[in-house]
């Protein structure tokens, strides 16, 4: 009973400043992440990019050239589509290499006798998969444009936009770091779908979350997961004229989760790092 | 890239180290203390479970220590683990190359990673690369190489950054013999240029072969520690004298019972000619020079008694004393002794000794 008692805590969980070779050590991590991306980009491109198109596709394209949903669906449509893809990217970017990683190849092991705290180790997977994400967001205003004609835009509201999306890579990130670290290796096809499916479709991406009023325990259900902000943030900066959450909720609500979900995210990262 | 790398006090010390799993009944390591010094290779031998991985998991910041110290040149592992990391290098058990890099980028990566600047990370690959034999192969995939193979890359990998202390886990495991056999000379290459090396293995051979020191280890505990030599010198009733004698129509039991009774024998008893029931073989081979046993007909006339007589004697020291002592006995029966192979006592005796079990 007594001798599990520690005496030394990890450095690593103690605020201390980052020296040069540590973040030396962690541009070098994260250059090796980005490195292997940009030289498989089509297959990266195509992972990612296909769901939300298809999505936008059936959705936007062709219910309302059927006449199964009004023209301005895809006013609002389009803004929830690029909040899931900056959303699920993220956290896919983080859970899937992290659980294979940890469970099977054990190639992250390298980084992890890298002279740097460990906990930089998943912040780096956190930053990375978030750079991912604003790829993988960014190239669907094009696919958007090509899809559906035009999107929407507010030039005035850019500033917002770009809190929101980058808000949005974040919080998927953050969500992927702990399902990467939480999730058994024989539970990651269950987990996956209990959480994925859920996740996509109680996110306010295809609706404006003020319309659900009349389904008022699905409004409820929406308001816990952290896509429905992005969603209606990233309405607020696209189409103000669709009643939306308020914008200064959405971006407190995501940046209290960032908070909350990376502290927990590290908290479970050095767990399955260290013994 | 230096601790206190001056040469004096040891690389590698580790004192009263515990560790207590989550969740574990008992401790994985309980209570172990070592040094290694600086140039030595350093073996830890014990069965699967005994704690090695554990004690290299501690020393390389992996695994967090519940109580002790552990320090490499100086650097207490676990209070500043980003330094440590800094000093040494893992060879783990499982292939942990990076599968979306070439192995070139495997090693470069990993330099980058220690900060060793751009050019120096390019000349040490190259270097290691063509050492290694990998040269040809610098732009292939992890996947498409052996066990063996792999095991090769990781060690190239392992020196990318100049360790002071290289940690060998289970080196040979799985591997094939030519492939082990690369790797002891890899090792002996290594201590050739300095590298203080702390393997860890379940292999008595491999051990004995390349340690200057052993460490053995049960149930979490550090059992013996010495060189291997002195490691089975300390070991009574260990050491064999197995002789071969032409007998000329002297009863065997005679001279069985004379040797037996010669001071320093503990125990004497008949071995058949092949295949030694119990006891310890002979290091070194079989015994050669003798006529083999069930010797072609042309053998000294001997009417039914047996012609030639084996036996081992279990000796209580050491066994080059005793040669002169028997062959003066056998020289009394008027027999004529035609073989005397000094049987060693091995790690997986010294590991019987301590533990009343076998090895594997």
């Amino acid at each position: 009973m007594t001798t599990t008692t520690s005496p030394t805590r990890p450095a690593t969980s103690r605020p201390r400043p980052v020296t040069a070779g540590e973040a030396r050590a962690f541009l070098a991590v994260l250059w090796r992440d980005l490195y292997v991306t940009v030289r498989e980009l089509p297959v990266f491109l195509a992972q990612v990019v296909l769901q939300p198109l298809f999505l936008l596709f059936v959705f936007g394209k062709v219910l309302t050239d059927l006449g199964f949903a009004q023209g301005g669906y895809t006013r609002v449509l389009f803004p929830g589509i690029l909040a899931l893809t900056a959303v699920v990217t993220g956290l896919q970017s983080t859970a899937f290499p992290l659980v294979i990683d940890f469970s099977f190849t054990k190639e992250i092991e390298d980084r992890l006798l890298a002279p740097l705290p460990v906990g930089m180790v998943a912040v780096e997977k956190v930053v990375f998969a978030s750079l991912r994400a604003l790829l993988a967001a960014l190239v669907m205003l094009p696919v958007g444009v090509w899809i559906l004609g035009s999107i929407p835009w507010q030039a005035s509201s850019a500033p917002l936009f770009v809190t929101v999306l980058l808000l949005g890579c974040l919080v998927g990130s953050c969500l992927g770091l702990i399902m990467g670290t939480a999730v058994p290796p024989n539970r990651i096809n269950v987990m996956f779908a209990l959480i994925l499916t859920p996740l996509l479709f109680t996110g306010a991406s295809q609706y404006p979350w003020a319309s659900l009023g009349h389904l008022r325990w699905f409004q409820v259900v929406t308001a816990f997961n952290p896509l429905t902000y992005v969603s209606e943030g990233m309405r607020a900066a696209m189409v103000p004229d669709v009643p939306h959450i308020r914008p200064w909720v959405s971006v407190l609500v995501l940046a209290v989760t960032i908070v909350v979900s990376m502290a927990i995210g590290i908290r479970l990262f050095l767990r399955r790092a260290v013994d | 890239m230096n601790g206190n790398g001056n040469g004096q006090g040891p690389v590698v010390e580790v004192r009263d180290l515990v560790k207590r799993y989550r969740k574990a009944r008992t401790n994985a390591v309980d209570g172990v203390s070592f040094a290694v010094r600086r140039g030595e290779v350093f073996g830890l031998l014990g069965p699967n479970g005994a704690g090695k991985t554990t004690t290299v998991g501690v020393l390389t910041t992996r695994v967090r220590r519940s109580g002790g110290t552990a320090s490499v040149s100086g650097v207490d592992v676990g209070a500043d683990p980003v330094r440590a990391r800094s000093l040494v290098a893992v060879v783990p058990q499982r292939n942990n190359l990076d599968r979306s890099l070439s192995i070139r980028q495997n090693l470069l990566f990993h330099a980058a990673y220690h900060g060793v600047p751009a050019a120096e990370r390019v000349r040490r690959a190259d270097a290691l690369l063509e050492e290694f034999g990998l040269a040809e192969r610098a732009g292939d995939k992890p996947d498409m190489f052996s066990g063996g193979q792999a095991q090769r890359v990781m060690v190239a990998r392992a020196l990318m950054h100049a360790p002071e202390v290289l940690f060998l886990d289970e080196p040979t495991t799985g591997l094939d013999p030519a492939a082990r056999l690369f790797v002891w000379d890899r090792v002996r290459d290594l201590k050739a240029r300095g590298v203080t090396i702390v393997l860890t293995t379940h292999d008595m051979d491999e051990a004995s072969e390349l340690a200057d020191r052993v460490g053995i280890m049960d149930r979490g505990k550090l059992l013996a520690l010495d060189t291997p030599a002195a490691l089975t010198r300390g070991l009574p009733g260990r050491t064999t004298l197995e002789v071969a004698v032409a007998l000329d129509g002297t009863p065997a039991e005679d001279l069985l019972g004379e040797l037996g009774a010669l001071e320093g024998v503990e125990r004497v008893e008949p071995v058949a000619a092949a295949g030694a029931p119990g006891g310890w073989p002979p290091m070194g081979g079989p015994p050669m020079g003798g006529p083999p046993a069930g010797a072609p007909p042309d053998g000294p006339p001997g009417g039914g008694a047996p012609r030639e007589l084996r036996a081992r004697l279990y000796l209580g020291g050491d066994a080059a004393l005793l040669v002169a002592p028997v062959a003066a006995v056998v020289a009394r029966h008027r027999a004529q002794l035609t073989d005397v192979t000094i049987g060693a006592p091995s790690l997986e005796d010294v590991f019987i000794a301590l533990t009343g079990r076998a090895l594997r």
